[in-house]
């Protein structure tokens, strides 16, 4: 056993004590492997979602038949598809679509379950009761079932996909972040706000649900990897993004079934986008958790 | 220090509490939610508290002391009874009365680590209050008053931007009574407000507490279980036992004449620190256990274990009578 392995190392770096941005990175690659992994993956989709028009040299949305079905090469790294668009554009133009259905969805869907939640245990009771069942009856539909129903019942455009993809998560959310606030209800600061006389809404805001943020910090960023497959998985099957914005559900669905066999790059780097980054959400709300729990922190 | 006299009627007392009752519904079932039974936490006391006065609530754990200071604070909502403020009853206020009649009231917690929300600054925790009300809207003033009110609770201004856990267990206790300060309150409930600190620290906390009762005419409910505290700091105490207040007398009388048989052995527990004294001393201990809430023995609820009982105790319920003048007990068979 060495020195760093027992509990309480790095507790001066993590309390923030003479810090350097190079020692934290090095301290989370560390101890964090995955999760530094993931959370640089992350910031790599982050700035190909950003700088899409400086990075490609392409058009995601101009057809050119010309170049047709082109393999991976010298001039289309990541090859064409069957309209001849570069591969690698519309990945990175991808990355766009997928971060902003990503990041609308699950902080949308957060706060939203955040702060019901956080009421529901708040107020108790017959309220808390109903709520719950109601929420029972959202979180019985699979995921995917429901963002179905929602976007065959709007109508497809990325818009509808966000509420469709949204709606599923209050719930989950909801449901954990109310176990947290049912405990910090009974301590006495949140009585000690009302006997100050503040509004329900203050205390639920200002003085419980910043106390939740730990369960809801880890809920948010796994929010982000399931919208994005979400969001993948809706376009795949035509009721998300329509063409010819670029997304990699639907990109995907354009090379999977024809050319499966004859030009298989078409399928397997969306693909790969797609897998890559809900792996990487996924790693890092662990590593999240992980940092975030004093109790798993020490191992 | 001059007495009040309840009795006389002099002044309109500050509080008054009307045969308070408050009983937690024991739930059963799965899907249908039915009251099995009733945990009678308070069961029907009634006190008052005169300007000024310091009245003691002392009773082990578990005797409903804490519940009946927060029926006060309406955190709960009493079975029955009644709460009266300068006459106001609390129960039948409306939501804006009462908000400013919280203001009024105010409550010092047990536990300083508990009771100070993590995640806010200690200028915020005092400070939120004052912007809340509007008592000091512009946030220049606000900063000035926070500094005052820890500088009254004998803190540095500079502490406004710490956090509570940089702070040790007296620190926070006394960021504890600045918020309850910044309200200027007249009533301020100290549930148990030094139990969880050192004996040295205690000190300087009630020290601090009868310093400001000095200085902001405060009157103080004040909730322990440790007797010694209770006899420095109160005018009046009242003992409870299983709900009931069975002895209500000013703090020299009931520390040198106890007359209730609880009251007795409760004082009797209380060591000397004299090993000598302490060796000779006849312990006159209480038999048995304390009875479940759920259900409260018949008549005298300390009769099972009461050295003194007769049969007539399990029969009808003993009221306060009032044997001296000030001197209250709930017990039929002492003088």
């Amino acid at each position: 056993m060495t020195v760093s392995d027992l509990p309480g190392s790095g507790s001066l770096e993590e309390l923030g004590v003479q810090n350097s941005w190079t020692s934290t990175a090095w301290s989370l690659i560390r101890r964090q492997p995955l999760g530094a992994a993931g959370l640089f993956i992350v910031l790599v989709m982050i700035f190909m979602a950003v700088f899409a028009e400086v990075i490609t040299p392409f058009d995601p949305e101009e057809n050119n038949f010309e170049f047709m079905l082109t393999p991976p090469g010298a001039d289309f790294w990541l090859g064409t598809d069957q309209f001849g668009r570069d591969q690698l554009t519309r990945i990175i133009f991808g990355a766009r679509t997928a971060l902003y259905v990503g990041f609308t969805a699950a902080f949308v869907g957060a706060f939203s379950g955040l702060v019901l939640g956080v009421a529901s245990a708040y107020f108790g009771g017959w309220f808390d009761l109903l709520f719950q069942r109601v929420m029972d009856v959202f979180m019985a539909f699979p995921l995917i079932i429901l963002a179905l129903a929602v976007v065959s019942i709007l109508g497809p455009n990325i818009n509808n996909v966000i509420i469709a993809i949204t709606i599923p998560f209050i719930p989950q959310c909801a449901r954990v972040v109310r176990s947290s606030a049912l405990a910090i209800r009974e301590i006495p600061y949140v009585d000690a706000a009302r006997a100050l006389g503040f509004s329900h809404r203050r205390i639920i805001l200002r003085h419980m649900a910043p106390n939740v943020m730990a369960p809801f910090l880890i809920m948010l960023t796994t929010f982000v990897g399931q919208a994005i497959l979400l969001e993948a998985s809706l376009s795949y099957l035509g009721l998300g993004v329509q063409e010819p914005t670029p997304a990699w559900g639907l990109m995907l669905q354009g090379g999977a079934e024809e050319y499966a066999e004859s030009a298989p790059w078409v399928a397997i780097f969306p693909g790969l986008a797609i897998s890559l980054a809900v792996f990487a959400f996924n790693m890092f709300g662990d590593a999240l958790r992980d940092v975030l729990d004093p109790k798993l922190r020490s191992r | 220090m001059t007495m009040p006299e309840t009795q006389t009627e002099m002044a309109e007392p500050l509080i008054q509490v009307r045969d308070l009752k408050m009983h937690f519904p024991v739930t059963d079932g799965i899907l249908v939610q039915r009251t099995v039974a009733h945990v009678k936490a308070v069961d029907g006391i009634s006190f008052d508290i005169m300007p000024g006065e310091t009245l003691g609530l002392v009773g082990e754990s578990g005797c409903g002391k804490s519940t009946t200071g927060r029926c006060i604070l309406q955190l709960e909502k009493p079975t029955d009874g009644q709460i009266l403020f300068h006459g106001d009853d609390l129960g039948s206020m409306g939501r804006a009365d009462l908000v400013a009649m919280r203001r009024k009231i105010q409550v010092i917690f047990q536990d300083p680590f508990s009771s100070l929300n993590p995640r806010m600054k200690i200028g915020d925790i005092i400070g939120e209050p004052l912007a809340v009300h509007g008592i000091e809207s512009n946030s220049a003033d606000r900063n000035k008053r926070v500094a005052e009110l820890l500088t009254v609770c004998g803190l540095s201004p500079k502490m406004a931007d710490r956090y509570p856990h940089e702070m040790s267990g007296g620190q926070r206790q006394r960021v504890g009574i600045a918020r309850a300060l910044s309200m200027k309150p007249e009533f301020i409930i100290c549930d148990e407000a030094v139990s969880a600190l050192d004996v040295s620290i205690q000190a300087q906390v009630i020290n601090l507490l009868e310093d400001l009762r000095e200085e902001f005419d405060l009157t103080y409910l004040f909730i322990a279980h440790d007797l010694s505290v209770v006899r420095h700091l109160c005018h009046r105490v009242a003992v409870m036992y299983l709900g009931k207040i069975v002895e209500l007398a000013p703090c020299d009388e009931l520390f040198d004449n106890p007359t209730h048989p609880y009251t007795r052995a409760l004082l009797d527990a209380v060591p000397v620190p004299d090993p000598t004294i302490e060796a000779g001393r006849e312990h006159r201990l209480v038999k048995g256990e304390i009875p479940s809430p759920i259900n409260p023995p018949s008549g005298c609820v300390f009769h099972p274990r009461c050295p003194i009982a007769l049969d007539k105790c399990a029969g009808p319920v003993p009221e306060l009578r009032e044997l001296r003048p000030g001197h209250f007990v709930a017990c039929p068979e002492v003088s």
